[in-house]
């Protein structure tokens, strides 16, 4: 084994370690979870131990994309424009029932579930969810973060 | 205005164009024809003793399958008038055919009558004749049928829209 492998696996877990600690986000909200997220955001819970406590709201200064609330049809291709304007290295975050599955909107105008549009790396169900959830997702989020492993 | 006077003054100055009239909990309601309906619309608003300044609501009913009505007309458009100088209201029904669904537009007579109509139009499929802009309110452009009718189907899911969706 050669110095220089043994030195980029290093580097890799370094970057790794610092990104999952500058989590800027791009809170995409479209409906009640969106308070749930505030309160999750906000000193109580305080996602900020996390490194994620400064919200972007440019898609192109962000790393998550945090979905929030219930995505329609009509929604969709700018939730799709949103995050191709996102730069690597994304990911998403699918924040409570609604964007896992379309929850119990089944009818003819909600996304069911937006990893019908673009992928998702970790799904936070509830309606709305626990701040624990949410920071049980964030840490969960963390980890696939601090391991390299991202869909491009 | 007494309710049950608003109606006995339609009648007066509608004539035959009100089918019917009835109350149901203190709410008084006239069917009117749709070849009369802008008529009453017009004497409702301007008319000094009714003075119905506001159209609250306009929307419609599908009556699909409803039991007693199966064979009557498929659909009532609703108007919920409101007078803000005589605190009094009433509501106005158009009894609308599926085979010739279109009633005469109300826009002329308040603006807010636009928004409404392309939201019944969009969710219901009933033209108003007359709109100046009769396009889908809620729904996409590229959206097919209607889906507040009683036969759309609940599971229907239509093509996602827009770029590379």
């Amino acid at each position: 084994m050669g110095v220089g492998t043994f030195f980029t696996s290093k580097l890799d877990e370094a970057i790794g370690w610092a990104r999952k600690f500058s989590i800027f986000q791009y809170p995409f909200v479209t409906a009640c979870c969106g308070m749930e997220y505030m309160a999750t955001a906000c000193s109580h819970y305080d996602v900020d131990r996390f490194g994620a406590g400064l919200p972007r709201f440019s898609p192109r200064q962000a790393d998550v994309l945090f979905v929030v609330g219930t995505i329609s049809h009509k929604m969709a291709p700018v939730l799709k424009r949103i995050y191709d304007q996102m730069c690597e290295p994304k990911w998403v975050v699918a924040f409570g029932v609604c964007t896992c599955t379309g929850g119990f909107y089944n009818n003819y105008a909600t996304v069911q579930g937006i990893d019908t549009i673009i992928p998702v790396d970790v799904y936070i169900p509830g309606c709305p969810p626990r701040p624990e959830s949410v920071i049980d997702g964030l840490m969960k989020l963390q980890d696939k973060i601090a391991a390299g492993a991202q869909r491009y | 205005m007494d309710g049950s006077a608003i109606l006995a003054r339609l009648h007066v100055r509608l004539g035959a164009q009100v089918l019917e009239t009835h109350e149901h909990h203190g709410d008084h309601t006239a069917v009117v024809a749709r070849e009369g309906i802008v008529d009453a619309l017009t004497f409702c608003r301007d008319d000094a003793d009714l003075r119905f300044d506001m159209l609250m609501d306009l929307t419609a009913v599908d009556y699909l399958k409803f039991p007693g009505r199966e064979d009557g007309p498929r659909f009532d458009v609703v108007y919920h008038l409101y007078s803000v100088a005589h605190n009094h209201r009433v509501r106005l029904k158009v009894r609308v055919e599926q085979d010739a669904p279109f009633v005469p537009t109300a826009t002329g007579l308040w603006p807010i009558a636009n928004w409404f109509e392309r939201e019944v139009w969009d969710m219901f499929g009933i033209r108003f004749e007359g709109h100046p802009d009769l396009r889908r309110l809620l729904m996409y452009e590229e959206f097919v049928g209607h889906p507040l009718r009683k036969d759309y189907p609940i599971e229907r899911r239509q093509p996602l829209i827009g770029p590379n969706v």
